[in-house]
């Protein structure tokens, strides 16, 4: 199993741990992550109006590539998925956009959203299968009480991403389930942290934040993953009285698998 | 509705690709909405102001910078309307003019501390800035 791998501006700084422990475990796993040749930042968010064209061209870059070694394009930043995806989808289905991405980018061969988009965890479920990895579990991370952060980037638009369901989504508790901890489902798991406003109004996303951390200290979680270096971000440094660990989920995966205490 | 207002409307529907017509009035995309408490204009305020053709008022409202780009409204609409595309639309329409950028990069070193991801920045001055 063999992938093009788009690890994104923050992997390389404040996320390493994110790419680090996904690098590792995937390996462990026996998937093979090809790191695209000299890709260019995805630009954080995705651009909602058709007119912006020069901040779609990264996307299209990393998923020409991807299509030039007839990989699927994995990501494991939440926000690199939502934007990458969804620029494929608009190369895919959108006339307006793909005529002028391809007049800018002048490929040899038009680029029509050929390349499938595909989220790390995507991966570990439909690629290598939980069954599977409950298999490879060397430290089950018995009794801990872990509440799933989805946040909004990997699931909505659903109709786009396509990646769980919107409202009830199972994959990152499933995931979790796999490696041995406890799932704790609490209301807030789907809604916003407010991380893109945390530049221009940090009291505004406290506000959120306590909003995800109350209702997950509620149901009982000791601690969150996430995929999201923002949300990350956010989720530890914005947070009141309910503060919770946070992990991504990769370093999970990776204590999980018993890669972590090989390195330590 | 004005000549100038018919301007602005066009430029918002078409930038925007959204139907302001296909709006039901629901209410649903202001329920949904967790900056609903920050904004002076809501999202079915969007939709229902950019339909009247008040779209400078819009512009001129704090409540461009107050969407969280969390994108419940649109995917939570029983229409399919989409309010937050309108209100990236009407923010780009006033970072586009000169001058009007919402963030500097002079204005980044003073909101900087040392977790802050790569990601807020890039995602900030894709939002406020041209």
């Amino acid at each position: 199993m063999k992938f093009s791998y788009f690890p994104g501006c923050t992997l390389k700084t404040k996320a390493r741990d994110l790419d680090k422990w996904g690098r590792e475990s995937a390996l462990k796993l026996g998937v093979e992550l090809r790191e695209i040749e000299e890709w260019q930042c995805c630009g954080a968010v995705y651009p909602q109006v058709e007119d912006e064209i020069a901040s779609r061209l990264s996307s299209v870059r990393a998923l020409m590539d991807a299509r030039a070694h007839g990989e699927d394009l994995l990501t494991l930043c939440s926000a690199c998925h939502h934007v990458i995806k969804r620029m494929n989808h608009d190369m895919k289905e959108n006339e307006y956009v793909r005529t002028r991405v391809n007049n800018y980018l002048k490929p040899d061969v038009p680029y029509a959203g050929e390349t499938k988009v595909v989220h790390y965890l995507e991966m570990l479920r439909d690629t290598v299968g939980f069954d599977e990895i409950k298999k490879q579990v060397v430290n089950p991370l018995k009794g801990r009480k872990i509440g799933a952060y989805y946040g909004c980037l990997l699931l909505r638009p659903s109709a786009v991403m396509a990646f769980d369901n919107p409202e009830h989504p199972t994959i990152i508790e499933d995931f979790l389930s796999a490696i041995g901890a406890t799932s704790v489902k609490y209301e807030f798991r789907n809604e916003c942290c407010g991380g893109y406003i945390a530049l221009e109004d940090r009291a505004q996303a406290a506000k959120q934040v306590e909003r995800v951390l109350s209702s997950a200290a509620g149901r009982g979680c000791e601690a969150l993953v996430t995929a999201c270096p923002l949300c990350m971000y956010n989720l530890k440094q914005n947070a009141g009285e309910h503060a919770l660990p946070v992990y991504y989920f990769t370093e999970l995966l990776a204590e999980a698998l018993g890669v972590k205490e090989e390195q330590a | 509705m004005n000549a100038n207002e018919q301007m602005l409307q066009e430029t918002v529907t078409r930038i925007s690709g959204v139907n302001v017509r296909k709006c039901m009035r629901c209410g649903k995309c202001s329920g949904t909405c967790p900056a609903y408490g920050e904004m002076e204009y809501h999202p079915h305020q969007f939709v229902y102001m950019v339909e009247k053709g008040q779209i400078e008022k819009l512009m001129a409202s704090k409540s461009l910078y107050k969407c969280l780009t969390c994108l419940a409204c649109v995917d939570r609409c029983p229409r399919g309307v989409e309010p937050a595309k309108l209100v990236e639309a009407v923010r780009l329409m006033v970072i586009r003019q000169q001058g009007m950028n919402h963030l500097k990069p002079d204005d980044l070193p003073g909101k900087l501390d040392d977790e802050i991801p790569q990601q807020a920045l890039m995602a900030a001055m894709r939002k406020y800035s041209k």
